[in-house]
């Protein structure tokens, strides 16, 4: 192994991570997330239009891959006149992606509520929209943090798809060092490496929001 | 409270005709009941009676098909008459909406503390108080916490208020869950059988709370299987089967000397079951 390059790639690579991979997933989670509450909703409406629409669109996200997507949107679109640039188109295709996965995790955790503080949140006056906010959605936010770091680390991952499009994230730089240098197995391992740091952190971090938001929950 | 004089004339709820189906288990066959200020009404009967739909229908949380419930002071709320010859679904949709406009209506003049407490797990027994208050009523916060913090003392439960509802005893839970319901000083105060899922040793302390609120002049309608209490604490039982009141009066008329054979027969079942 050529440990002089592996130090040479490293600070790149981490900066792809940094600059790339990270904020690309933050982003596409945070409106993912929204995504999923919306669709979440749809699918428990007791509209079976609204209800068909929600199951309609998580069955078409989780039966299609995710790299079709992607190409769909990037170099697809282009031609019924809709052109984006890699990151916007990146950012589009992960957040519908995590937006379906997410759902059913979202919908189950709503479910998983007791009925009870539903009823609770309407004696004291208040509408289903503020009971979903204030009384049902904090008890369905615990029950979904494993569920959703799973979704979360999954995407971290995923977003080295977004090379495809051309977006220079971490594993981007990763092909343009191993095609200058040959030595794709030192840099791909290395990159494996800081994905897997990365993931690390993840789940460290999904470790203390269990903690905290369990504080209310008997032992 | 120095609402006992003032509250207690006068109608505060009457209901009429109130049918109720769930698919086709028709529960409620047409009740009527008459709910005076400062009255502590007793709904008793076996399980499958109606009584926690009537109680459920009193705040909103099921809608009635069919009849009629009306507050002093309002809401006046019309479910629309009972099945018409297409089984009832128009009938049926034009209740739905009116109760959904009427819901709030209702529940800003009642409130209900449930078998299960329902209290806010991820809220402390003070945030559950004011939550109604702060959030609903637009009470300002200072205020809520005030008059919350007496409630808690007033039912000796002043050391809980930043606890969780888990680190409680079922019996402070239940507790919490009737100050929860206080703290929105309803007219009316529903109990869905609070004490029937407590161990027999923490039944004692949740009816004392509820026989002092009876005695400073809160108007009640309980659903209870604690015969005991009613005969002590209620002003007027009504026993129901098959989705009907079958019997009304004063619970030592009742409980001694029932009119109806259904009503003699339960009591005999319940007073003692091992004959």
């Amino acid at each position: 192994m050529d440990w002089q390059l592996v130090v040479d790639s490293f600070w790149p690579l981490l900066l792809g991570g940094l600059t790339g991979t990270i904020p690309l997933a933050l982003a596409s989670f945070a409106i993912g997330l929204v995504l999923a509450l919306i669709v979440a909703l749809l699918r428990l409406s007791s509209n079976p239009v609204l209800s068909w629409i929600g199951r309609a669109y998580v069955s078409v996200i989780r039966g299609t891959p995710l790299l079709v997507q992607l190409f769909v949107i990037f170099y697809g679109m282009p031609e019924i006149g809709i052109r984006l640039d890699p990151w916007p188109s990146a950012i589009i295709a992960f957040s519908l992606n995590v937006g379906g996965y997410a759902a059913e995790v979202v919908r189950a955790a709503i479910l998983s509520v007791p009925k009870g503080q539903w009823e609770a949140g309407w004696t004291i006056g208040m509408s289903p929209a503020r009971s979903l906010s204030r009384i049902i959605l904090p008890q369905a936010a615990r029950v979904s943090v494993p569920p959703l770091s799973n979704t979360f680390i999954s995407l971290v991952k995923d977003t080295s798809l977004a090379s495809l499009i051309l977006v220079t994230e971490m594993f981007r730089k990763a092909q343009e060092i191993a095609a200058f240098s040959s030595e794709f197995m030192t840099v791909y391992l290395e990159a494996a490496f800081i994905y897997w740091m990365f993931c690390t952190v993840l789940a460290a971090g999904q470790n203390a929001l269990e903690k905290r938001l369990d504080r209310y929950v008997a032992h | 409270m120095s609402h006992t004089e003032d509250r207690k004339q006068g109608t505060l709820l009457t209901a009429r005709g109130i049918h109720k189906s769930f698919g086709t288990n028709h529960v409620l066959r047409g009740v009527a009941l008459e709910v005076a200020r400062g009255d502590v009404v007793a709904l008793i009967g076996a399980s499958g009676s109606g009584k926690t739909t009537v109680l459920r229908s009193l705040n909103g949380l099921e809608t009635p098909d069919a009849g009629e419930l009306r507050f002093d002071g309002g809401p006046v709320v019309d479910f629309g008459a009972q099945a018409g010859p297409d089984g009832g679904r128009s009938g049926r949709r034009t209740a739905a909406r009116t109760a959904k406009t009427n819901r709030a209506a209702l529940r800003d003049r009642s409130a209900m503390v449930f078998q299960h407490h329902n209290l806010f797990p991820h809220r402390t027994v003070l945030e559950n108080v004011i939550e109604g208050p702060t959030q609903v009523q637009r009470v300002p916060r200072d205020t809520a916490v005030g008059r919350a913090e007496e409630l808690l003392a007033r039912v000796g439960l002043a050391d809980k208020r930043d606890a969780y509802p888990h680190e409680l005893s079922g019996g402070q839970q239940q507790r919490v869950g009737i100050v929860r319901a206080l703290a929105l000083q309803p007219d009316l105060l529903l109990f869905d059988e609070p004490t029937s899922a407590l161990d027999p040793e923490l039944v004692g302390e949740v009816l004392t709370v509820m026989k002092e609120l009876a005695e400073e002049g809160w108007t009640m309608v309980v659903v209870t299987h604690e015969l005991q209490f009613a005969r002590q604490v209620a002003s007027e039982v009504l026993f129901l089967d098959g989705g009907v009141v079958v019997e009304r009066g004063a619970p030592a008329q009742m409980f001694t000397d029932p009119a109806e054979e259904r009503t003699r027969r339960f009591l005999q079942r319940v007073l003692h079951p091992l004959d």
